[in-house]
C-alpha cells in the first residue's frame, strides 16, 4: 500500500513498481472474491426462499418502485463510468482530473443513497418493514415477510458497501490533489475503483431480482 | 505485464451505452409474459431466465472492461473464475438438498 | 546436535534488537514481530479454553451434576469450543508460524501487505476481547455452532456480542489468507519456483484459499443471526417462514472447511519435520503439494455430512457421504508419503520429531474415524455422542496441536535465538501423547456405548471410562504446562542458538537466529529444490513455473 510521502515511493519490501502494483491488484481481487462469497450467502437465501414462496415474492416485488430502481441503476452505472475515468486519469498521471472524476463518482453515489433513503421511508410508511408491524395487502401469512427481510438485508448491505466506498473515495481526493498518484503508483485509485465496480455489479443483480421478477403476472 | 494498458475513452463510453440499453431492455421485458408469446409449452420461469441472462451480460461487461479483467494478468482472471466456481458449489450442493426433499419416501426427509 | 559451517552474517541487528519499547511492538509492520504478537495472544486464549476443559473434565468425573448446573455447563463447553476454535486453532499455525516463516521461506523481506497484517492482528484482538467480554458478562449457551432458532430466539446471554466478536475475528483470518496468497505469488526470491517451495508454503497456500472463500459465508450467516436476534425478523425462524436448515448450510459451508484451516498447516509443519529429522527428501513432493490443494477443494464439497440427522434430504446426504470418502485420498497420500520418507532415513528422535511421529499415529485414528462418521448409517447411530467428540479432538487437538507444538519446537531457536531444554521437552512431548490418548480414546468407547455429548450428568455405568478420560486430561494438562515453563526459561537462560541447529534445509535456516529485520543480509537466490538432503538419491530437476 502507498505511504504518505509524495509522490508515493516504492514500499521497502518490493523490488519495483510492477511488483508492487501487481501485488496490490491481486490483493484487491482476492478481497473481491471474499465479497462474492459474502453476498453469495444472501443470494442463496434469496434463491431458497423464492423457491419456497414464489407467490409472496411476486407480491413483494410488485410493492417496489420500478422507476426509482431504474433511476438508481442508471445513476450507479454512471458512477462506474466516472470511476473508470478517474482510474484512467491516474494511469496517465493527471492529478486534477483524478480528483474531478472521483468527485463526480461521489456525487452520483450520494444520489443513489438519497433515492434509497426515500424508498426505505416509503416502505416504513406502508408497514412493509418486517417485524410485528408488518402488513401487506393480499395475505396474512407471516412468510410473506421473507421477501422484505431479504430486500432490506441485501439492499442494506449493498448500501453499507457504498457508504464505505464513499469514505474511501473521500480519502483519495486530497491525496490526488496533493499529487500522491503517479503513472507508476496509483494502486489506491485502482483498488478503490475495483471495489466500486464490484458494488455496481452487485446492484446489477439486485435490481432485477428484487424489482423486476414476478412483474409479468401483474 | 510491465506496462499498464490505457483503454481509450471511446471503449468506456460504448460499454456504458451498452449497459444502459440492457438496463432498459430488462425493465421492458420484465412486464411481458414471455411464455405467452412463445409457441408450445414454455415454463413461466422463462422471464426469470431472461432477466438473469441480461444481468449476467451486464456484469460481464463491467468486469471485463471497467474492472480491466480483459487486459489483466492471467492470475486475476483465475481469481474471478475461482470465486464463481466456489459460489457455484455453495448453490449447487445447498439446492441439491432443497430440491431433493421428498424424493424418497422417508418421513421428514 | 551439529551446527553446520554456514556462516551466519552477524553485522545486522536481529528483528528483536532492532527496536525496543511497547510502541515498537504494537505498531510494528514486521511479519516476525506480528507473529510473536499472535503467539502471545493465542497462548492466552489457549490457557482460557484449557481451563474450561479442566472444569468440564472435573464435572464429568462423577455421574451426578455436582459442580455446575446444566446452564453453567452449557456455557462452559460453548465458550471452550468458541475460544479454542476461533481464537486458538484457526490462527495458531498460520498466524504464528506462517506469519513468521512464510516470507523467510520464500526469500521475501516481508508479507506483501505489512500494514494489513498488523490490521489483522488488531481485528483478531478486538474479536477476542469482545468474545472474552461476553464470557465475563454471562457467556452464551448455544454451543459453538450457533444453531437457529436456538441462537436467534431462545438462547439467553450475550449471543450478539459473541457473534460480532467471531465476525470481526473472521475478517482477521480472511485478510491473513489474502496476504499469504499475494505473498506466495508475487514475492518469491529469484530461483524459488513453485516446485521448490517448501511444503509448509504449499499447505499455507491451500489454507489461505479456504480462509478467503469460506469465512465470508459464515460471516453472512452470523450477521443474519444477529439481525434476526436484534430486530426479531424471520430469516431462519420457521414462525415467519424461515428455514433453520439454511443456517446450517451456510454455517457448515465454512465450518467444515475450517477443520482443514486447522489441520492443513499442521500437515505442512509435518512435511518439514519428517524430512529434517530423517535427513531425506520428501517422498513424492508433487503428490504432497497437490494433496493440500485437493483437500482444500474437496473440503468444500462435504459439509452436508454434519447434517445427516437434521432434516437434510436423504439424497443430498448420500451425495455428501460419497464425497466425504474422497477426502480420505489426499489425507492418506500425505500419511503414506511421510511414512515412506521415514523409510531408510537417518532418523533422529529430537523433540520436534517426537511430535511428528505422534501426529502420524493420532491423525490416523482421527482421520479413519472421520471416514466412519462420514458413512450415513454409522453416523446416525453415533451422532451427537462422545464418539464424535473423540473424533474431532483427535483431529483438532491431537493432530493440529501436535503439529503446532512440533513446529514451535522446531522453529523456536529461529524465532527466539535460544535453545530449550532437551530433556524436559522430551518429557513434555511424551506426556502430551500419553495424556491425549488416555483422555480421548475412552470417549470413542463412551460414544459407541451411547453417551450423548453436551450433558453434565450421565448414567453411572459410564463412570469408569469417564474417570479414565479425566485422569488422562490431568496428564495432558501437565504435559501442556511443562513446555510453557521450559520455553519461557529458555528465553533468559537457554543456550544461544546457531543459525541452523538441526542441520535442516530451507532458506529460514540460512539466515541468522533470530533473523534480521529484512530477513536476509543479502537477498537469497535459490538454486536447489526443497529438502535437498544428501542421503537420498538425486531426484530429476523439475522446472515448471506458474
Amino acid at each position: 500500500m502507498a505511504s504518505e510521502a509524495r509522490p508515493a515511493p516504492l514500499a521497502h519490501h518490493f523490488d519495483d513498481y510492477d511488483q508492487q502494483r501487481e501485488s496490490a491488484t491481486l490483493g484487491m481481487w482476492l478481497f473481491l472474491a471474499q465479497e462474492v462469497m459474502f453476498f453469495g450467502g444472501l443470494f442463496l437465501a434469496y434463491t431458497v426462499y423464492r423457491w419456497k414462496y414464489p407467490a409472496f415474492f411476486a407480491l413483494g416485488s410488485n410493492q417496489l418502485d420500478v422507476p426509482l430502481g431504474l433511476a438508481n441503476t442508471i445513476v450507479l452505472i454512471g458512477s462506474s463510468l466516472t470511476m473508470v475515468l478517474a482510474v484512467r486519469a491516474a494511469q496517465l498521471g493527471k492529478a486534477r482530473q483524478i480528483a474531478g472524476w472521483i468527485g463526480a463518482t461521489m456525487a452520483l453515489g450520494t444520489g443513489f443513497l438519497v433515492v434509497k433513503g426515500f424508498e426505505y421511508h416509503h416502505k416504513w410508511v406502508h408497514h412493509l418493514i418486517p417485524g410485528a408491524g408488518f402488513h401487506i395487502e393480499g395475505t396474512t401469512d407471516p412468510a410473506a415477510q421473507t421477501f422484505f427481510v431479504l430486500y432490506f438485508c441485501m439492499t442494506g448491505l449493498h448500501a453499507l458497501h457504498m457508504i464505505v466506498g464513499l469514505g474511501l473515495l473521500a480519502f483519495l481526493v486530497p491525496k490526488a490533489l496533493r499529487g500522491d498518484f503517479s503513472a507508476e503508483n496509483h494502486n489506491w485509485v485502482e483498488g478503490v475503483g475495483l471495489y466500486w465496480h464490484f458494488v455496481d455489479v452487485i446492484w446489477i443483480f439486485l435490481f432485477p431480482l428484487l424489482y423486476l421478477l414476478g412483474r409479468h403476472h401483474a | 505485464m510491465s506496462t499498464v494498458h490505457v483503454t481509450p475513452v471511446r471503449t468506456y463510453l460504448l460499454v456504458f451505452f451498452a449497459l444502459m440499453a440492457l438496463t432498459f431492455l430488462t425493465v421492458g421485458v420484465a412486464h411481458v409474459n414471455i411464455a405467452h408469446h412463445l409457441p408450445g409449452q414454455v415454463t413461466d420461469a422463462i422471464n426469470d431466465a431472461v432477466a438473469m441472462a441480461i444481468a449476467v451480460t451486464k456484469a460481464t461487461l463491467v468486469v471485463l472492461f471497467f474492472m480491466h479483467v480483459w487486459h489483466s494478468a492471467r492470475l486475476n482472471k483465475i481469481v474471478v473464475w475461482a470465486s464463481l466456481f466456489f459460489i457455484l458449489i455453495l448453490f449447487a450442493f445447498s439446492l441439491a438438498d432443497y430440491f431433493s426433499r421428498g424424493w424418497l419416501g422417508v418421513p421428514g426427509k | 546436535m551439529t551446527a553446520p559451517a554456514t556462516a551466519a552474517p552477524t553485522e545486522l541487528p536481529s528483528y528483536l534488537e532492532a527496536a525496543h519499547g511497547p510502541k515498537s511492538w504494537l505498531l510494528t509492520r514486521d511479519h516476525k514481530r506480528i507473529g510473536i504478537l499472535y503467539l502471545v495472544a493465542i497462548s492466552v486464549f489457549f490457557v482460557l479454553g484449557g481451563l474450561m476443559a479442566v472444569l468440564i473434565r472435573a464435572e464429568l468425573a462423577t455421574p451426578q451434576g455436582d459442580m455446575f448446573s446444566s446452564d453453567v455447563y452449557n456455557r462452559l463447553f460453548t465458550m471452550h469450543g468458541i475460544l479454542m476454535i476461533f481464537f486458538f486453532l484457526i490462527p495458531s499455525i498460520p498466524a504464528v508460524l506462517g506469519n513468521f516463516l512464510l516470507p523467510v521461506m520464500i526469500g521475501a523481506k516481508d508479507l506483501a501487505f505489512p500494514k494489513l497484517n498488523l490490521t489483522s492482528w488488531y481485528l483478531y484482538m478486538i474479536g477476542g476481547l469482545m468474545t472474552f467480554g461476553s464470557l465475563l458478562t454471562g457467556g452464551i449457551d448455544t454451543g459453538w455452532t450457533f444453531y437457529t432458532p436456538m441462537s436467534t430466539t431462545f438462547a439467553q446471554g450475550q449471543v450478539l456480542v459473541t457473534a460480532v466478536g467471531i465476525f470481526v475475528a473472521g475478517f482477521s483470518s480472511i485478510l491473513t489468507g489474502l496476504n499469504f496468497i499475494v505473498t506466495i505469488h508475487r514475492m518469491r526470491a529469484p530461483g524459488m519456483t513453485w516446485f521448490r517451495l517448501p511444503l509448509f508454503v504449499w499447505a499455507h497456500y491451500a489454507t489461505s484459499i479456504i480462509q478467503i472463500l469460506g469465512t465470508p459465508v459464515v460471516a453472512i450467516a452470523i450477521l443474519l443471526v444477529g439481525a434476526e436476534r436484534l430486530f426479531h425478523i424471520g430469516v431462519f425462524d420457521p414462525k415467519y417462514g424461515g428455514d433453520p436448515l439454511l443456517f446450517q448450510h451456510l454455517f457448515w459451508f465454512y465450518s467444515h472447511p475450517a477443520v482443514y484451516i486447522m489441520i492443513l498447516p499442521a500437515m505442512g509443519v509435518m512435511s518439514e519435520l519428517v524430512t529434517a529429522f530423517s535427513r531425506k527428501r520428501v517422498f513424492g513432493y508433487h503428490f504432497v503439494a497437490f494433496s493440500s490443494l485437493f483437500i482444500a477443494v474437496i473440503g468444500f464439497l462435504v459439509w452436508g455430512h454434519h447434517m445427516y440427522v437434521s432434516g437434510q434430504s436423504v439424497v443430498a446426504g448420500a451425495i455428501f457421504s460419497f464425497l466425504t470418502m474422497l477426502v480420505a485420498i489426499p489425507s492418506a497420500v500425505k500419511v503414506f508419503n511421510w511414512t515412506a520418507t521415514l523409510y531408510k532415513g537417518s532418523i533422529s528422535l529430537q523433540t520436534p520429531m517426537l511430535y511428528a511421529l505422534g501426529f502420524i499415529g493420532v491423525f490416523l485414528i482421527g482421520g479413519l474415524t472421520g471416514v466412519m462418521l462420514g458413512t450415513l448409517g454409522i453416523d446416525i447411530h453415533v451422532h451427537d455422542t462422545y464418539f464424535i467428540v473423540a473424533h474431532f479432538h483427535y483431529v483438532m487437538v491431537g493432530s493440529a496441536i501436535m503439529g503446532y507444538l512440533g513446529g514451535l519446537h522446531f522453529w523456536w531457536p529461529k524465532i527466539t535465538g535460544r535453545m530449550y531444554d532437551e530433556f524436559w521437552s522430551k518429557v513434555g512431548a511424551l506426556l502430551i501423547f500419553v495424556g491425549f490418548n488416555t483422555t480421548f480414546f475412552p470417549q470413542f468407547i463412551l460414544g459407541y456405548l451411547g453417551m450423548p455429548r453436551r450433558y453434565h450428568m450421565y448414567p453411572a455405568e459410564f463412570q469408569t471410562w469417564n474417570v479414565l478420560s479425566s485422569a488422562g486430561a490431568t496428564i495432558l494438562g501437565v504435559g501442556y504446562l511443562i513446555p510453557v515453563i521450559y520455553l519461557l526459561w529458555s528465553l533468559k537462560f537457554g543456550a544461544k542458538a546457531p543459525a541452523n541447529p538441526w542441520g535442516a534445509k530451507g532458506l529460514e535456516w540460512q539466515t541468522a537466529s533470530p533473523p534480521p529485520v529484512e530477513n536476509f543480509a543479502t537477498p537469497p537466490v535459490v538454486t536447489e529444490e526443497a529438502y535437498a538432503y544428501e542421503t537420498s538419491a538425486p531426484a530429476k530437476e523439475v522446472t515448471v513455473g506458474v
